[in-house]
């Protein structure tokens, strides 16, 4: 009894601002109602139909051809905007160019640009008559309603993760660690190789992760140009979308749930491999 | 840190090739601009008679004022609970702070469908609350209060993700002087500690407001899509373009896009002129 009135007293002095029951209280009941009781509706009402009812529904073809299509194509947009966006940062902060300014605003425009928006103006873009669509038409590739379109719409996404978590990496990084290696002889590409992409793997590793998980839930900049034929081009948030309408409450939350719990453990496993490379002087 | 001084002395290395600049830039222009410009050509294309065609409907304007209530009501919650939040974490000790920290941030790793999907589970057929609208005659689901829940559950990290950082460098120390000369407590947040964030707020602010107003997926499945009742501004794009009202699917759509630059507009403002006064990872 004594030792818990001591240890009140102790954090009274040490809590001289007033407020932190109510911000507290206040910010428990708010995520309680508004993020937890929705979420464990999501991770509770799938069973409703039983485990092998759950199974049922994630094994069934068409589900799984639209998870795979789903973090497929969100595979292929993560690498290509881990190249590009690696390019894309270098560029900006280590460029001195006209522009250079405004080419860095433009970095956001994927976040500032609501989804429906994006959606309908790549497909303008890529259709068969759009300006792109028609040229990548003449070569033979078919862009829009085709799992190419959905990988395209998905590199717009996540583009700016890339960047912007490079971008600041890039900027802290010593210059004299290059002055040094180039003053030993070390070619440009060896520069590249051996100094600076050591220092920024972790970010550049995260900045794909958070492109990667970005691209796997996207939904609006996707559905226009998909195409959205099952088993061939429809995406995992589709099908929930199309359970709902179909009133399989049960069904679209295990379509749901299989999403989350494929995420979680992929982005476990990209935590994993950065713990391995962790490097002195790089990320954070 | 002192980025300025520290770029002089890269450039004599870290100097991209001509080539990779051409490189990055073109890439931007293809990706990023491109589908912007497409947007505002797409509006044009009958001229500007055409564009203000879909200004002419009732149901464009049901659009705009539900989208305009939604935000109305979704920023302000969240700018309420971001500053809490703020204040309850970085002012005190307290466990569990690194799970609150997650628990704030989840609805930032969660599809936007499946942000939708949730209230559905909750409030339609053999939901947890499927009675709520008999008990209390709020119809929630199909109407404004879900896209209301819908909205909020989306931008619930932003002011708090803007503010938190900002805090925490900041401390608490301007607070306890405060309220050791006698300061009441919100006296204190609205003398001092409102003046030192206010910068942080209004950025947060901004972005919440940019991604409640642009919300396609989660909106989408609770909203019903009941014409001139349950709209927002971007399925009202959906539905024009699904109705092959190209012209007016892109002229609605075109709002939307000025409404991402201006806020990327002001957005860099503030980055540029208060840079000292948002979180280190906003500098640039």
């Amino acid at each position: 009894m004594t030792a818990a009135v001591q240890t009140r007293r102790r954090r009274a002095e040490v809590r001289v601002l007033p407020g932190f029951h109510l911000s507290l209280g206040f910010v428990l009941v708010y995520l309680s109602l508004l993020v937890l009781l929705p979420l464990s509706a999501l991770v509770l009402r799938p069973w409703e139909i039983g485990v092998d009812g759950v199974w049922r529904v994630v094994a069934s073809p068409r589900v799984a051809a639209a998870l795979r299509l789903s973090f497929g194509a969100s595979a292929v947009a993560a690498v290509v905007n881990a190249f590009m966006g690696l390019v894309v940062a270098w560029v900006l902060v280590r460029g001195r160019f006209p522009g250079r300014r405004l080419l860095d605003a433009a970095v956001d425009l994927p976040f500032a640009l609501p989804t429906a928006v994006a959606g309908i103006a790549l497909t303008a873009l890529y259709a068969p008559n759009g300006p792109f669509g028609a040229l990548l038409a003449q070569l033979g590739i078919k862009a829009a309603y085709s799992p190419l379109g959905v990988a395209i719409a998905l590199t717009f996404v996540g583009f700016p993760f890339v960047v912007r978590t490079v971008q600041p990496v890039l900027q802290d990084l010593d210059a004299e660690l290059e002055e040094a290696a180039a003053t030993l002889g070390a070619s440009p590409w060896q520069r590249v190789r051996l100094v600076v992409l050591p220092a920024i793997g972790p970010a550049l590793l995260t900045g794909a992760a958070l492109a990667f998980a970005r691209a796997v839930g996207e939904y609006g900049s996707v559905i226009f140009i998909a195409g959205n034929l099952p088993l061939k081009t429809e995406i995992a948030p589709l099908l929930i979308v199309v359970r709902l309408e179909e009133y399989d409450y049960a069904g679209a939350a295990a379509v749901g749930l299989a999403m989350l719990a494929l995420s979680f453990a992929i982005l476990l496993a990209v935590n994993l491999i950065q713990r391995g490379m962790a490097v002195p002087g790089g990320g954070r | 840190m002192n980025a300025g001084a520290s770029n002089q002395d890269q450039s004599l290395v870290g100097r991209p090739p001509k080539a990779l600049v051409a490189l990055g830039a073109a890439y931007m222009a293809l990706l990023v601009l491109a589908p912007l410009v497409m947007v505002f050509v797409e509006a044009f294309r009958k001229g500007p008679g055409g564009f203000l065609e879909v200004f002419a409907l009732s149901d464009t304007w049901a659009a705009i004022r539900m989208t305009l209530i939604v935000a109305a009501i979704a920023v302000p919650l969240n700018a309420v609970f971001g500053v809490a939040a703020a204040w309850a974490i970085t002012k005190f000790q307290f466990k569990g702070k690194s799970l609150l920290l997650t628990l704030i941030d989840l609805p930032f790793s969660v599809s936007p469908v499946i942000s939708g999907l949730v209230w559905v589970l909750l409030f339609g057929a053999s939901g947890w609350f499927s009675g709520f609208e008999a008990a209390t005659g709020i119809r929630v689901l199909f109407a404004t209060p879900a896209l209301v829940l819908a909205t909020t559950f989306i931008t619930l990290p932003f002011v708090a993700r803007e503010l938190i950082p900002l805090m925490q460098e900041q401390g608490a120390d301007e607070e306890a002087a405060a309220v050791t000369l006698g300061a009441g407590g919100w006296t204190t947040f609205f003398r001092v500690t409102l003046p030192n964030i206010k910068w942080a707020l209004l950025y947060g602010v901004l972005l919440a407001n940019a991604r409640a107003m642009g919300e396609f997926g989660a909106v989408s499945v609770v909203s019903g899509h009941i014409r001139g009742k349950t709209n927002t501004l971007p399925l009202h794009v959906e539905i024009l373009y699904n109705e092959y009202d190209f012209v007016g699917a892109f002229a609605a759509a075109s709002l939307l896009a000025g409404l991402g630059l201006l806020t990327l507009l002001i957005k860099s403002v503030l980055e540029r002129r208060f840079a000292g006064e948002l979180s280190a990872s906003r500098r640039h």
